[in-house]
């Protein structure tokens, strides 16, 4: 469970990223955050797991507080959190299977990761978590030589290796086309259903949001402006979210998959 | 997560020439250490010179600085003589040794490798050689800073010069220009900033090399160095030692301003 | 006619800041040749030019290998040793100084800001400077020689490792940090792999630089090949300076070639 108490996020140059946000988030929810380029998407995700520091107000994840956890509880919280970059962020010219232990370094002692020297349990985890997404042939292969579709799942199996109970992803489908978009988002679903893995996904499309999440979050100007079921979610919530009428490059559009 | 595959595990590529190539790096360095006796447990026996050394350093022979005043402004000199003899000379170098300037293949390639030997020719060497040729004078150190400098200068500019816009070149040959019209109008104005700030560059590493060449008797502060470690006066070494940085780091500060401005 | 007012405004200010450029040119030239003794040169000049060359052209063979003392082939081995063992020892140096002093991995700037000064006070030291001063810490010879290089490598191998540190893509650094590792894991997750070809091409380019440096150090007392080199200047045995200059100029061309070929394969 997570939960977020009167969240507020000032930027040291006065922009408000999140305001007076409460949220809870039940174990198991594909939840999906919509809304306008800097309405705070990116800030709410990143300080779930304190990539970004808060301002005022409290993140608890499974009752125990991020927000105030010192450097080694923080670590062990994270450890359990998996993210998904929209650029991947793996390391390019490291094998496609080093990105994906490098989601277990937390679960090992410093020195043995540092000399790789990762338990072999770990690295079936890391293999089994590739033929998961349907790309255990790369396994030596460099990052690098992947297309974007193949590291995006790279970085899937890296939150999977990493036996992570939740995955925030930033906008992981905004470099993909639309059909590798599909595949990264089943992906994701199947996870979410099959291993009870809770899911906060930013999205720029709302079909897409509509289609797969069990929860929509609406943003605008760091506040939340709606919170419902997909159901719920009429195009004239969307004109509120938004603060105008969908445009044709919101929807992603089902002619195009 | 269970972690049974269904499908054929990939076989692991083998590093075995990574690691062949570690060790390999790993033997030669430890060669060369037995090689030379580099011992680490040497230096620590002697570390008490090292703090005898620092400690009849201090405080630094101020006015040792007046004394050689005179030598550091020739050092100045033969740095700026050496950078400009050795710009004038770069300049029918480079030409030759760009590929898309002359078309005359073995011309071209013989000038590269020709600058490529001068290139191995470390600085201190040619001043120890010039100064037994002209005596103990700066003229040696001017001498052996030109040709120092044309490796320097001549190969960061043919190297510009390889990489210049094609367009202005074939408007030249479109116009029927000669090939030294070509060169004045098609090449020169590309590569202008580019050489200035060479040549400015090679200033900075010729006062640095300039400070030192005395050593081998070809003129300057270096010297003095000399003659202030002869009579173990390591407090003048210090004094020595802190003018030449300052000489240094406010010509490498004038420098990299006229840089700035150039690009 | 008031409409190319601020035009000839411009193309005035132009030729002024020309005219003062070229003054202060001629000034400096003036008083750089005004400051140099042309008569220092010595009447022999010719003479020794002309046994130099013959040197170079009947070079003394014998010197390359002899069974007893020194010979070139040794003083050459030991040149490559001192270039050698000297890179190492700026590396163990370079590599930490270097990671401080980048400034997208330290927290304030204060931090990297004190790195950088340190390896900017490294870099103002000439590498025969500290030569000559460790020869008076561990007596004249190879041993000198390589701290000398050890330590005058510093500044610059760690200013190149920094600037390559801070040209790195940072995502993946905050992704080790984001699934829980610590520094030290993503340094060695998300910084060594990507700056790691970087710091070796820089390496190799300052190991080019010791070469020469190391064949210089003899002529100061501090082992190598330049030891040979200045008893033979100074013997005016002009045979032996030509074998030991081509002994030179051979080996760095080689270091050079292979240095060159393993930065292209890396990049
Ligand atoms: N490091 C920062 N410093 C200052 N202001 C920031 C910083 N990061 C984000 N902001 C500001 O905070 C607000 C919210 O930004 P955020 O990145 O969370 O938006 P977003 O909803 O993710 O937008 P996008 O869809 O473009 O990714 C914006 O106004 C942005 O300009
Ligand atoms: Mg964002």
């Amino acid at each position: 469970m997570i939960e977020l108490e009167n969240v507020s996020k000032i930027y040291p140059n006065g922009v408000k990223g999140l305001q007076d946000i409460n949220l809870t988030i039940d174990k198991g929810e594909f939840i999906s955050i919509v809304g306008l380029s800097g309405a705070g998407k990116s800030t709410l995700l990143r300080s779930i797991n304190r990539l970004i520091d808060i301002s005022s107000g409290d993140i608890r994840i499974n009752e125990q507080s991020i927000t105030s956890a010192n450097e080694k509880s923080l670590r062990l919280i994270r450890r359990d959190i998996g993210m998904i970059f929209q650029n991947f962020n793996l390391v390019k010219r490291s094998s496609v299977l080093r990105n994906v232990l490098s989601g277990r370094v937390a679960h090992n002692n410093t020195l043995r990761t540092l000399l790789n020297l990762f338990p072999q349990k770990d690295v079936d985890l890391a293999l089994k978590a590739l033929e998961r997404v349907n790309i255990l042939d790369k396994a030596y292969t460099r990052s690098s030589e992947l297309s974007g579709g193949q590291q995006q799942r790279v970085s899937i199996a890296r939150a999977l290796a990493q036996e992570a109970k939740i995955i925030l992803a930033d906008e992981p489908t905004a470099s993909l086309d639309p059909v590798t978009t599909k595949q990264v988002m089943d992906d994701l679903k199947k996870i979410n259903t099959e291993d009870e893995v809770t899911v906060i996904i930013n999205l720029h499309f709302v079909d897409l949001a509509k289609e797969y999440s069990t929860r929509i979050i609406g943003l605008r100007e760091g506040k939340v402006v709606f919170d419902g079921s997909p159901a719920e979610a009429t195009d004239e919530v969307f004109e509120e979210i938004y603060g105008r009428s969908l445009k044709e490059d919101e929807l992603l559009g089902e002619e195009n998959l | 997560m269970d972690t049974k595959l269904n499908g054929p595990v990939p076989s692991k590529p083998s590093r075995w020439s990574f690691y062949l190539f570690l060790i390999g790096i790993f033997i030669i360095v430890l060669i060369s250490a037995i090689y030379i006796d580099a011992n680490p447990f040497t230096f620590f026996r002697n570390s008490e010179n090292m703090f005898d050394l620092i400690g009849s350093m201090f405080p630094p022979a101020w006015s040792y600085i007046a004394t050689t005043t005179p030598a550091m402004l020739d050092t100045i000199r033969m740095a700026l003589l050496g950078t400009t003899f050795g710009m004038i000379l770069s300049i029918p170098i480079m030409f030759l040794c760009a590929r898309n300037i002359f078309r005359i293949r073995w011309l071209v390639e013989a000038s590269r490798i020709g600058l490529n030997i001068l290139r191995t020719i470390p600085d201190l060497l040619l001043a120890a050689i010039f100064a037994a040729i002209l005596g103990f004078s700066p003229i040696a150190g001017i001498v052996a800073l030109s040709i120092f400098s044309i490796g320097i200068i001549a190969k960061l500019s043919f190297e510009a010069i390889e990489n210049i816009d094609n367009g202005p070149l074939e408007s030249m040959t479109a116009v029927g220009a000669n090939k030294l019209q070509w060169i004045a109008f098609g090449v020169v104005p590309q590569i202008l900033p580019h050489f200035v700030s060479y040549v400015l560059y090679t200033f900075e590493i010729n006062i640095r090399a300039a400070a030192i060449l005395g050593l081998v008797g070809a003129g300057g502060i270096g010297l003095y160095y000399d003659r202030a470690l002869g009579f173990f006066a390591y407090d003048q070494v210090l004094a020595l030692i802190l003018y030449t940085l300052v000489v240094v780091i406010l010509i490498d500060l004038i420098s990299l301003k006229i840089r700035e401005k150039l690009l | 006619m008031n409409q190319s007012d601020p035009l000839k405004k411009a193309r005035r200010k132009r030729r002024w800041k020309f005219t003062t450029l070229f003054i202060i040119l001629i000034a400096l030239y003036i008083w750089a040749f005004s400051g140099i003794e042309f008569r220092g040169i010595q009447e022999t000049a010719w003479p020794v030019t002309k046994n130099i060359i013959h040197g170079f052209i009947s070079p003394d063979l014998s010197f390359i290998y002899s069974p007893d003392g020194e010979d070139l082939i040794r003083g050459l081995l030991e040149t490559l040793a001192i270039a050698v063992v000297g890179i190492m020892l700026s590396i163990i140096f370079a590599i930490p100084i270097g990671l401080w002093a980048a400034k997208n991995l330290s927290s304030t700037s204060l931090i990297s800001q004190s790195g950088k000064g340190i390896l900017s006070f490294f870099r103002t030291m000439p590498d025969i400077i500290l030569a000559l001063l460790f020869i008076k810490v561990v007596g004249p010879g190879a041993y000198a020689g390589m701290l000398a290089l050890g330590i005058g490598a510093i500044g610059m191998l760690g200013k190149l490792y920094a600037e390559e540190v801070e040209a790195m893509d940072e995502g993946p650094v905050e992704s080790i940090a984001a699934v829980g590792g610590n520094k030290l894991q993503q340094l060695a997750f998300g910084v060594i792999p990507q700056v790691l070809p970087g710091f070796i091409s820089a390496t190799l380019y300052r190991f080019e630089i010791n070469m020469r440096s190391a064949a210089t150090l003899g002529l100061i007392g501090a082992g190598g090949i330049g030891t040979p080199l200045i008893f033979a200047i100074q013997g005016r045995s002009w045979d032996r300076v030509g074998i030991i200059i081509i002994g030179i100029v051979i080996v760095v061309l080689i270091v050079d070639l292979i240095s060159s070929a393993l930065r292209k394969r890396i990049v």
